[in-house]
């Protein structure tokens, strides 16, 4: 398990830009996460309130976006939304999605500061 | 008090670990060294498969390797009886690789006096999906008896590899394999996979594994 490190880069991150913007406080971080991250959502937020102990974010907000593993299934020719991790196929026709879009995730889209 | 504003930032947590990686992976392919790095499991038999992999080309190529584990030197100590040039990386606490610590473990290797080089990962379903280590080729290893469901329980580890390989063939009969279960196992969460079956220990299905190998490396 390794959210902790995940959310002390987090931490970093969030950190600097408060400073870019004059040293403002950071209310919340918003977080896009993907299935295929390799990040697991319950351990991030509580990792969040670990690593943000005893600095500049104390108190601050984790908002995790979850965002779907999106692939394209070579026989309806459209981009689909996949259920489940476990069965790459279609939804619609079920067949074998080898290609994926997007779902690997990790972004910190922005931040809520004052 | 002012109201609180959004600011947009939209950057990868992994960042620092993508651009390393990215600029490995061309340190790498600058130097003409096909890299080739193994997760698994803790005990799934990457260091057997390993040592018999370095042992069988290190006859007409140049290999390197790098091993990831959390403490001991076990494991490079095990390689360097191939004679290969081995180095061990000990993370610590640390449960996987980062194209950091690759990067500095290359010290004093001269890249382009090697033709391949392997990269061991920590013994780990989970973690090291996260991380690119720059390398061209990723191996999956999953042993006979590990359960043919496997994949289902850990799909992102096999989602972000290239090649699964099935070990310890020797023991298929005793554990009961079900080499078609596994397949497609491993078939519904990476759609065309390439699967190799092999037992290190017996050499079966291994000459398959090499030129597959040798054929990928060639084509880069």
């Amino acid at each position: 398990m390794h959210e902790l490190s995940i959310a002390m880069s987090m931490v970093e991150m969030a950190t600097a830009e408060a400073a870019r913007q004059g040293g403002a406080q950071v209310h919340a971080l918003h977080l896009k996460l993907g299935p295929l991250s390799g990040v697991v959502k319950e351990a991030l937020l509580f990792s969040w309130e670990v690593a943000c102990e005893g600095s500049p974010l104390a108190g601050s907000q984790l908002l995790i976006e979850e965002v779907p593993v999106v692939v394209r299934c070579p026989e309806c020719r459209i981009n689909r939304t996949l259920v489940s991790i476990q069965n790459f196929a279609c939804p619609v026709c079920a067949t074998p999605t080898p290609e994926v879009l997007s779902g690997k995730e990790l972004e910190v889209v922005a931040l809520e500061i004052q | 008090m002012s109201t609180p504003r959004l600011v947009q930032v939209r950057e990868n947590v992994l960042k620092q670990n993508d651009v390393r990686a990215r600029a490995l992976r061309e340190q790498f392919r600058a130097a003409g060294v096909y890299v080739v790095s193994l997760v698994s499991s803790p005990g799934a038999g990457k260091t057997m498969f390993l040592e018999k992999t370095l042992a069988a080309l290190s006859s007409d190529a140049r290999v390197a390797a790098l091993v990831g584990d959390l403490a001991t030197e076990n494991d490079a100590a095990r390689l360097a009886r191939t004679e290969v040039p081995v180095r061990q990386i000990t993370t610590g606490t640390v449960c996987h690789l980062e194209a950091d610590m690759v990067a500095n473990s290359l010290d004093g290797w001269h890249l382009p006096e090697l033709d391949f080089l392997f990269v061991e990962n920590v013994g780990n379903l989970v973690c090291p999906s996260s991380y690119d280590l720059g390398e061209d080729l990723r191996l999956v290893l999953m042993s006979v008896t590990e359960g043919e469901d496997k994949p289902r329980k850990y799909p992102t580890i096999f989602n972000t590899a290239d090649v699964a390989i099935i070990t310890k063939m020797d023991l298929a009969v005793a554990a009961e394999f079900d080499s078609d279960a596994a397949r497609q196992s491993i078939r519904a969460v990476r759609p065309g996979m390439k699967i190799l079956e092999l037992s290190a220990k017996t050499g079966a299905g291994m000459d398959e594994w090499l030129s597959f190998l040798r054929s990928q490396a060639k084509e880069d």
